[in-house]
């Protein structure tokens, strides 16, 4: 049989299609994810297959209408909300983190909020402070919010199906650059096999997308794909790279992590978000606590050094983890 | 009331250089994007988001507005920002990525700042609109007599930071005015499922804020509203909101397929060009001949051009330079 090869952004529609075939009570809330299909195709098709009643063009009314997706979510409904990006999660704040995150606690468990908010992150092209931000770290600290971010069609599709049947609130970021669209930088690894059935992956189990024993690269998302493109060319060099895909940063499969550190003795973490205060530091915390011991150097990050991202392109490149730059430190740790 | 021939004819030139602008810019943009757009590539990265057909509503405001007045603008703020009398070439190496510009490259296109101008403009919708709040705020605090204008389109009348501004703007008696440009839609999302009145001129005098609408293809009318608008708000009577009728004539950004629109309503709105609609005018009482409206669109061209080579030719920030300006 020959394998069928979607898009991430046609894997993301793939698997919400079949959902609402499945459950009548899932729907899709956001803004132009109607007719356009959602800014970055998360939602392509789905109006001409489910209608104008469960395909929702919202006004630009975040509190609103996230608000509403809780609401909802709490009569037993799954909604699907997209934020159109990560970074205007800023308008809409509160509901996410006082009441998406915190009501199942505080209703002592009895009240669930079973919603999907859908996010495009990341930036690289030009899109500066305001349209470029990840934020992923920012979610994970608060307590309650499950974070999803996929780096392949094949993981995009399970862990869609996953978010949507989970009974928690699932914060579900893409990066803009893995969804294999047309207008952006043309992109290998955003296009893969995918199958027709409906399949999950279970989230806090990270996958080994690559198997080595030099180095262990631990990353997520687009940094994940860059780190695979490193890998390359550092096995070219004689130096193995294995890559971890987290998959899901909370909850987040720190044995995966643990045990590779354990075989390679050295940890490089590549994160498109900013360093301090978020996961490249959390890693690091749990690297220290649980396997300092197997480390024979000390762990290394890569990660927006602390600045909102900037717009002319050798700022903004300069920023970003590079292939050039994960090649680069990979190499150092291997030497080290 | 009667408009005076100088009036017109910088009302008709400020329309021409913000046309020009745009006209320039969407060509450029797609320098080194093509033949498979890239929005990552080219010598502007990035989105962009041009105001094409929407000059008469930017233009009526601003030429009653002092440099020492406040405006917020939106992501589609070209316009406005050269309404308010931005040197072209600043603007221009910024959208460029340049260090000579506005910004120093740090901010592109939806981010002008020029506080010289007391402008800035940014990309996430609606969030302008509270902060001309609170510059109306601090005039009112040092008994000024300037003005805070508030840029939006109807897809920002929609988001709480709008409502929340306008009944702080009405409590406070402040000197703002909010200018809704309504081009009927958000990206793809048409106001009529959008919004729940038919004009926001009523979600203005729910507010108790007196509210216009006016014919924004029509840059005399904008001009008449924008009047009495920001006279009320230098007196010290409050705030006022115009909502304006317009359209854009391009894409919500360059590379948008416009699956949204209905057949034929693009071309029906662009015979409402307002820089024609001035022009007839203008033409009728003998106040701008065919050759005067040439030699304005060559000179404007010019300028344009200019702006674009000082930009072309300034160098770009270094990589380091990110680390800077994260903190005062
Ligand atoms: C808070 C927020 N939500 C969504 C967006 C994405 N977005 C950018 S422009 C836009 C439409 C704005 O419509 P409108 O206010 O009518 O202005 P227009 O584009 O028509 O000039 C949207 C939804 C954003 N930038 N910020
Ligand atoms: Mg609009």
């Amino acid at each position: 049989m020959t394998e069928r090869l979607l898009t991430q952004s046609k894997a993301i529609a793939e698997a919400i299609a079949q959902e609402m075939e499945r459950d009548q009570d899932v729907f899709v809330m956001g803004e132009d994810i109607g007719a356009y299909g959602g800014i970055f195709g998360a939602t392509e098709g789905l109006l001409q297959k489910f209608g104008p009643e469960r395909i929702m063009d919202t006004p630009i009314s975040e509190t609103g209408f996230v608000g509403a997706g809780i609401g909802a979510a709490m009569e037993g409904m799954r909604p699907i909300v997209e934020i159109m990006f990560a970074d205007f999660t800023g308008v809409v704040t509160d509901q996410l983190i006082n009441h998406m995150a915190k009501i199942h606690y505080m209703s002592g468990g009895t009240v669930k909020i079973p919603m999907v908010v859908m996010l495009a992150m990341g930036g690289g092209y030009g899109d500066a402070a305001q349209h470029s931000q990840c934020l992923y770290g920012m979610f994970a600290h608060i307590p309650g919010i499950k974070i999803v971010v996929p780096s392949s069609p094949y993981d995009a599709k399970g862990l869609m199906i996953q978010a949507i049947r989970d009974d928690n609130p699932v914060m579900y970021f893409f990066h803009k650059g893995t969804q294999g669209l047309g207008w952006m930088t043309p992109n290998p690894r955003a296009t893969g096999p995918v199958p027709e059935v409906p399949y999950t992956i279970p989230f806090g189990v990270a996958d080994i997308k690559r198997e080595g024993k030099d180095v262990t690269i631990v990353s997520l998302g687009l940094m994940l794909q860059r780190s695979l493109d490193a890998a390359e060319k550092l096995a070219a060099e004689g130096i193995e790279a294995e890559v971890i895909d987290l998959r899901t940063v909370v909850p987040l499969d720190k044995k995966t992590i643990i045990q590779s550190v354990q075989k390679t003795h050295r940890l490089l973490i590549v994160d498109e978000d900013y360093k301090s205060f978020g996961l490249s530091g959390e890693l690091s915390a749990i690297v220290a606590e649980e396997a300092l011991e197997y480390l024979d150097t000390p762990v290394k990050r890569l990660a927006v050094p602390d600045v909102p991202i900037p717009y002319s392109r050798p700022m903004e490149q300069f920023i970003q983890p590079s292939l050039e730059t994960i090649v680069a430190n990979a190499r150092g740790l291997a030497a080290a | 009331m009667a408009l005076s021939k100088e009036v017109l004819l910088d009302l008709y030139r400020t329309m021409s250089k913000i046309r020009a602008v745009e006209d320039r810019l969407g060509v450029v943009y797609y320098e080194g994007k093509l033949p498979a757009f890239d929005i990552a590539a080219g010598v502007i990265p990035g989105e962009m988001h041009l105001y094409t057909g929407q000059e008469a509503v930017a233009t009526g405001v601003c030429a009653h507005l002092r440099k020492d007045d406040w405006v917020s603008g939106t992501h589609r703020s070209h316009g406005h920002i050269i309404a308010k009398g931005v040197d072209l070439k600043k603007m221009m190496a910024e959208i460029f990525g340049r260090k000579t510009g506005l910004c120093h490259g740090y901010g592109g296109h939806m981010h002008l700042f020029d506080p010289d101008l007391h402008f800035g403009c940014g990309g996430i919708v609606a969030a302008g609109i509270p902060q001309a709040v609170g510059g109306a705020l601090a005039m009112k605090k040092h008994n000024e007599d300037r003005v805070a204008v508030a840029f939006l389109g109807e897809g920002a009348a929609n988001a709480g930071a709008f409502h929340e501004s306008m009944n702080l703007a009405a409590v406070w008696k402040l000197p703002l005015v909010a200018v809704i440009e309504d081009n009927l839609y958000a990206i793809s999302v048409p106001k009529t499922i959008s919004t729940s009145v038919e004009s926001n001129v009523k979600r203005g005098v729910a507010y108790g804020i007196p509210a216009v609408q006016v014919d924004g293809q029509d840059v005399i009318a904008v001009y008449e509203a924008a009047q009495e608008a920001v006279a009320r708000a230098r007196r010290g009577e409050g705030p006022s909101l115009i909502e304006a009728a317009c359209y854009r004539f391009r894409g919500h950004f360059e590379g948008d397929a416009e699956g949204y629109l209905s057949k034929g309503e693009k071309e029906s709105w662009k015979e409402k060009d307002p820089i024609v609609i001035l022009g007839e005018k203008m033409k009728a009482k003998g106040w701008l001949t065919d050759a005067e409206a040439e030699s304005i669109q060559v000179e404007m061209t010019g300028l344009v051009a200019e702006a674009e080579t000082f930009a072309r030719e300034s160098p770009f920030p270094a990589p380091e330079e990110a680390l800077e300006n994260v903190f005062a």
